[in-house]
């Protein structure tokens, strides 16, 4: 079993997403220490580029704020240095194309698989960019996270198919952000790739409460969370790991 | 020049969320099926004589020809088209094949307001919706353009995030599609973004360079020697060099905006200063720092200031087919003055970057040469920017 899946073999996983640098890298480690000793099964870490294209303000401001306090890459690849002596839970990144590729994908990938990352999500990469990312990511036993959305249709079989570590399920169409309802018949979506694929499937996009976390994990695996955090730690600054602990036993209880 | 997966050399492709692959199949398969489909090519070809002004002229400037003492200079008269510039070849078009695919609104990114008050005329001739995303610094910029698009009907949404200029609007635009993909037709404005858009962005631009060809051999009986257009997206570029790449003694020449010059970090020239990377949908060479991070560009022109470049022109660049040069803001203010005392007509500050490039050129080449210029714009829109440039107080 691998590290990302042992995450969803405890009952149905909670996923905080967090922006590293947002404030400050410092307040991200123990942001991340706080979520992963309320719960968090697997943390998504993002490493902000300038122009985020599937986020919604929330994580765009939060991309801004930390560029702004002058993160990189090679930053935040100290922050897990830093992070791995004691954070056990699975890590992956979430980031753009170009910061991968810029970096040289060879180096970026090489690097995770070193400091203990264990997959990469790159929304802008499809199905059918994957090939340049995914023989890499092979080459270091580096999971790459497909993604399958509302549209996706007569696309599911093919990505389900292939997929590795877990599958992420958008549940809406748009960018990233908190949204009152989701409408999309997700259950219906999570029959179809169950025909192709026992991999668990991971909810997000827009999930930002107790009950939409319970109705989204009652369909699935697991609930990604990411502007309802990046929120409480534009909030709270350097005080946010106090409540992102709390927001994570809230929402890993309701699951 | 495309390969199916939308390939020019290594660059284009399709970077985008999974959220929009099927829209972009959708599109592609539906352009595929009407591109050649007679009656799609008789209704466009009749927007773009009866509605758009086309054949647009290929003028002949025997003032600018005579000062400059060199090569015989033609002007490719795109700024005589209705709504003033290139970008409606593109809009009817995609316009045209959005209506045959049942969608019912158009969005759109703007940097100049060319390619949305073109959006917004074609939805209010179509009797489709219409949305554009302009950078806030450029609504600032191109306050004129705000009221017309207004005007034809259109909503403007300024966008205030990153640089608030064309690349925002694009990242905007994108963002929109992603929330409302039934019924929207994203109107993509330049050769970039992902397959299909910079092959059908070139193929509706290319009636540039045929009717370039077809007038210049009347005229003189031979191709020019030199085809030159301004590079932004590069979309005037694509459309005025298309039916000349594979003659190769016509030598294509692409100027990108250098903005304070290219040894500054405030340029837009993206061939001379940017490198390769993935952004926007697509693979090609971007203004960018050394993690990645693409770079906040600075043009004085709107409609060139962006840190990219479309796939087909890295390529043509990668190949050696076409060069690229910078021009500084200076310069092309310079020949924005220029092209409308000597010839009495006044160029987009876009267009003016090829002029300006075409003023240094010239003067080196014999009597017997010649060069076509690509007008991409006319350049009312413009002139107050440029008097607040030369330091005169008056606004728009």
């Amino acid at each position: 079993m691998t590290k990302i899946q042992q995450a969803f073999a405890k009952g149905k996983a909670f996923i905080p997403f967090i922006t590293c640098g947002d404030p400050d890298l410092d307040t991200t480690a123990a942001v991340v220490r706080a979520a992963a000793a309320n719960g968090a099964d697997l943390i998504e870490l993002g490493i902000p580029f300038s122009d985020p294209t599937a986020e919604g303000p929330v994580i765009q401001g939060a991309n801004l704020r930390a560029l702004q306090g002058g993160v990189n890459t090679n930053k935040i690849f100290d922050l897990v240095r830093e992070l791995r002596k004691d954070v056990t839970v699975p890590l992956v990144f979430m980031t753009y194309a170009n910061v991968v590729f810029s970096y040289g994908a060879e180096k970026f990938i090489g690097t995770c698989a070193d400091i203990g990352i264990d997959g990469l999500i790159l929304p802008d990469i499809p199905f059918e960019e994957k090939e340049e990312f995914l023989s890499v990511c092979h080459q270091y036993d580096v999971a790459l996270i497909s993604l399958i959305a509302p549209t996706s249709e007569n696309r599911i079989g093919m990505i389900a198919k292939e997929a590795e570590g877990f599958i992420y399920l958008v549940s809406s169409l748009g960018v990233t952000g908190v949204r009152s309802e989701i409408k999309t018949d997700l259950s219906a979506i999570v029959k179809v790739i169950r025909q192709y694929t026992d991999i668990p499937v991971a909810i997000g996009f827009g999930i930002s409460n107790p009950q939409q976390a319970h109705d989204m994990a009652a369909v699935s695996d697991g609930v990604i969370v990411g502007s309802a955090i990046v929120k409480l730690i534009e909030q709270y600054g350097q005080e946010a790991p106090a409540p992102v602990g709390d927001f994570v036993r809230a929402m890993k209880e309701a699951l | 020049m495309t390969n199916p997966n939308g390939r020019f050399g290594m660059h284009g492709g399709q970077y985008i969320p999974e959220t929009l692959m099927n829209a972009v199949i959708e599109l592609e398969e539906a352009y595929n099926r009407y591109k050649d489909d007679p009656d799609f090519c008789r209704e466009l070809e009749t927007l773009f004589n009866e509605y758009a002004n086309r054949p647009s002229r290929l003028y002949y400037a025997e003032n600018l020809t005579a000062a400059l003492g060199g090569a015989r200079i033609y002007l490719k008269r795109e700024d005589l088209n209705h709504t003033g510039a290139h970008k409606i070849n593109n809009v009817l078009g995609q316009a045209l094949l959005a209506k045959k695919m049942g969608k019912t609104r158009l969005i759109a990114e703007t940097g100049a307001g060319q390619h949305g008050v073109a959006t917004a005329t074609a939805a209010a001739l179509m009797g489709m919706e219409c949305v554009v995303f302009m950078g806030e610094e450029d609504t600032k910029r191109q306050a004129l353009n705000v009221y017309r698009m207004k005007l034809l009907g259109a909503e403007v949404v300024p966008v205030k995030s990153g640089t608030a200029t064309l690349k925002d609007a694009v990242s905007e635009a994108m963002r929109e599609w992603t929330k409302r993909i039934d019924d929207t037709h994203y109107c993509l404005g330049s050769v970039m973004g992902p397959h299909p858009f910079p092959t059908i962005v070139r193929d509706f631009q290319a009636v540039i360079s045929k009717e370039t060809k077809r007038q210049i051999l009347e005229k003189e009986g031979r191709l020019p020697d030199a085809v030159l257009a301004c590079v932004g997206g590069g979309s005037n570029a694509i459309g005025s060099f298309y039916h000349f790449i594979e003659d190769k003694g016509v030598r294509l020449i692409g100027c990108e905006a250098a903005g304070r010059g290219i040894d500054t970090f405030e340029t837009a020239a993206t061939i001379s200063t940017g490198k390769l990377g993935i952004f926007h949908g697509m693979k090609s060479y971007f203004c960018q720092d050394d993690m990645g991070q693409i770079a906040p560009v600075y043009s004085i022109s709107a409609g060139l200031d962006y840190p990219g470049v479309g796939p087909e022109h890295a390529y043509l660049h990668d190949i050696g087919r076409a060069e690229y040069v910078a021009v500084t803001d200076d310069e092309a203010v310079q020949a924005f003055e220029y092209l409308s005392r000597t010839e009495g007509i006044i160029p987009a500050i876009e267009s003016a970057h090829a002029v300006a490039y075409a003023m240094k050129l010239a003067p080196t080449m014999d009597k017997d040469k010649i060069i076509v210029i690509t007008i991409s714009g006319r350049g009312d829109k413009d002139c107050a920017a440029i008097a607040r440039y030369k330091g005169e107080d008056i606004y728009d």
